[in-house]
């Protein structure tokens, strides 16, 4: 009897485990299938090709908001991308005990400071002596917050390149730079590569620290130090107002945004790092 | 005289490659010890930039439930209260879920399943926040006023938690979604460190005659119990610093309700609406003074996090 009733508490409880999991699964297919229904019912040509309407026009578009994001993007990993991917090498082949300690625990403590912070740290470094918002301020920001991200991948993704080929090269008679250029990185590329679009397609999608960096501009953004708009930010800003032609714009950025944001992640972690198991930043 | 020059040149090149050696070397801690730099500026620059608030309003800031720019009245108390109750609300509802599913996944699930199903829940963490807040204001924010808390306040409207008119926005709502944005954190690090569970612990325990469940849930989880809090205070280091999905759900009302269905506010969405039209030295400092606030409590809980996680997957390796 006592056996019966342990036996029915472990198909119940093991149950509830299962339940937990299909409710967990089944959040990201109905995220997905809201936006693919209501952003694809909005989504139109003039949507990649028009500025933004006023309210009570339809037709509009976020052409400025498309082309800011990737400027910003492009700007940012410019930045962060070589920063993070030395830093990375650094604690992965140099390591004085101490300090590399010290770089990574900081790299980790970076990697939880909330975007909003990062935000006001760029608008104290750039929109303040500037005088201006700007999408060099947006793109400092969000470099700020890639540099942790492509470090730590880059020294996990190095760790696991075997030491027997790091010996082999120096035994050879190669120094050791010559060594890290020719065959730690290339055999670590993959996953190196990985680190890295992951941290692209991670700041692709925050919002909070544009807010009052790079802000918003209804219009063309003449260079870089102008307000410049950006998907992220315009998804907050139209979804935010009263007006049911800017939701309709809202859901449909929303779907170019996680589009771009899930093929890059699903690329990232099933082709480029088949069988690499990618650490979590 | 041959081998000579031929010694001269070796020593040469040796030169040259050590001298490559360090150049490389220095490029490297340049560039590690520009992760440094950020930090160190980023709190200097909270601290200067708060600091005419502090002068101002002291120690008070951080008790006082006033928000009134106008008479330059400044207090964090509803904003921290609003962050905590969101907070604590998304894990009371992520955590037995999120454990739930990471233990289906790594003690019930054949591999291949549940590296598949872990793949689909990292992809749940990838969803940029302004997406969780749009998908919460147009659909969750509706329900919720509609059905969700009606139906609340008619089973549990003794309690104070659930009384007074139903928005929509507020507490409860943004709980909800901060839930489902700190869960694939809790079940991804928890499948690890229950994953990292050495195998004869379960075997001891199912040869005693424990059934699968007992042996889950009292030899594998509390084996791993560091890690599993280490993903909860993970969780919640996501929750505390989240900004956008907040901001669109939250009700932006500046004072300390009891009930879950009022709408608050948290640090992170305050700073996110007012920032830019704060005007004066006084309140833009108070809100810089919101974020070290932040900064502060983050920073905490992070490294609590990673020190209860490097402790259970070191220990998991190390006995086989």
């Amino acid at each position: 009897m006592l056996l019966r009733w342990r036996k029915t508490v472990n198909y119940i409880m093991l149950g509830l485990t299962g339940v937990c999991t299909v409710l967990a699964v089944s959040a990201l297919f109905v995220i997905l299938a809201y936006l693919l229904y209501f952003g694809g019912k909005s989504l139109d040509w003039n949507f990649f090709t028009k500025l933004p309407a006023p309210p009570g026009e339809s037709g509009g578009g976020m052409a400025n908001a498309i082309v800011g994001s990737l400027e910003i993007l492009g700007l940012a990993g410019l930045i962060g991308i070589p920063v993070g991917f030395l830093a990375g090498v650094y604690l992965s082949e140099f390591e004085d005990k101490a300090f590399a300690a010290l770089v990574r625990y900081t790299a980790d403590l970076l990697n939880g400071v909330p975007s909003i912070i990062v935000g006001i740290l760029a608008w104290a470094l750039v929109v303040v002596p500037m005088k201006t918002f700007s999408a060099l301020a947006g793109a400092i920001a969000l470099s700020v917050m890639l540099i942790p991200i492509v470090t730590r991948q880059t020294e996990q993704f190095l760790r696991e390149v075997p030491m027997a080929l790091r010996e082999g090269a120096l035994a050879l008679g190669a120094n050791k730079w010559k060594m890290i250029a020719t065959v730690v990185v290339p055999a670590g590329s993959k996953g190196v590569l990985t680190g890295m679009i992951l941290g692209m397609a991670r700041i692709a999608g925050e919002a909070a620290p544009l807010l009052f960096t790079a802000l918003n501009n209804q219009f063309w953004a003449r260079g870089l130090r102008q307000p410049t708009a950006t998907l992220p930010y315009m998804i907050f800003y139209k979804a935010g107002a009263p007006y049911e032609d800017w939701h309709r714009e809202a859901w449909a950025a929303g779907l170019v945004l996680i589009t771009m944001v899930l093929v890059a992640n699903i690329l990232a972690r099933m082709v480029l790092a088949r069988g690499i198991s990618v650490p979590r930043g | 005289m041959a081998t000579q020059t031929a010694v001269l040149e070796r020593t040469a090149v040796r030169k040259t490659a050590q001298t490559g050696d360090t150049v490389a070397r220095l490029v490297a801690l340049t560039f590690a010890s520009v992760v440094l730099l950020i930090v160190a500026v980023l709190v200097f620059e909270l601290w200067v930039g708060s600091a005419a608030a502090r002068h101002k309003l002291g120690w008070s800031f951080l008790f006082s439930s006033d928000w009134d720019p106008v008479t330059e009245k400044f207090g964090a108390a509803p904003f921290m209260y609003g962050t905590v109750v969101t907070s604590v609300l998304a894990l009371l509802i992520s955590v037995p879920l999120g454990v739930g599913a990471a233990v289906f996944l790594s003690e019930l699930a054949p591999a291949s399943i549940s590296n598949a199903l872990t793949f689909l829940i990292e992809l749940l963490a990838a969803i940029p926040s302004v997406i969780y807040g749009m998908l919460a204001l147009f659909t969750l924010v509706p329900l919720m006023r509609n059905y969700g808390e009606p139906f609340l306040k008619k089973s549990f409207g003794f309690l104070p938690l659930f009384r007074g008119p139903a928005f929509g926005v507020g507490f409860l709502t943004a709980g909800m979604i901060l839930a489902v944005m700190s869960f694939p954190f809790i079940i991804s690090v928890s499948r690890e460190a229950l994953l990292a569970v050495p195998r004869d612990q379960r075997e001891a325990s199912l040869a005693l005659g424990a059934t699968r469940w007992e042996t889950t849930s009292q030899v594998v989880v509390p084996y791993a119990r560091l890690g599993i809090l280490g993903s909860i205070f993970l969780g919640l280091a996501r929750a505390l610093g989240e900004t956008m999905a907040v901001t669109m759900v939250i009700g932006n009302d500046p004072s300390i309700h009891a009930s879950l269905f009022a709408p608050g506010y948290t640090i992170a969405a305050v700073i996110a609406n007012e920032f830019t039209e704060a005007t004066g030295s006084v309140y833009p400092a108070a809100l810089v003074e919101l974020g070290l606030v932040l900064f502060c409590i983050t920073i905490v809980i992070n490294a609590l996090a990673r020190i209860l996680i490097l402790a259970t997957t070191s220990k998991g390796s190390k006995r086989p």
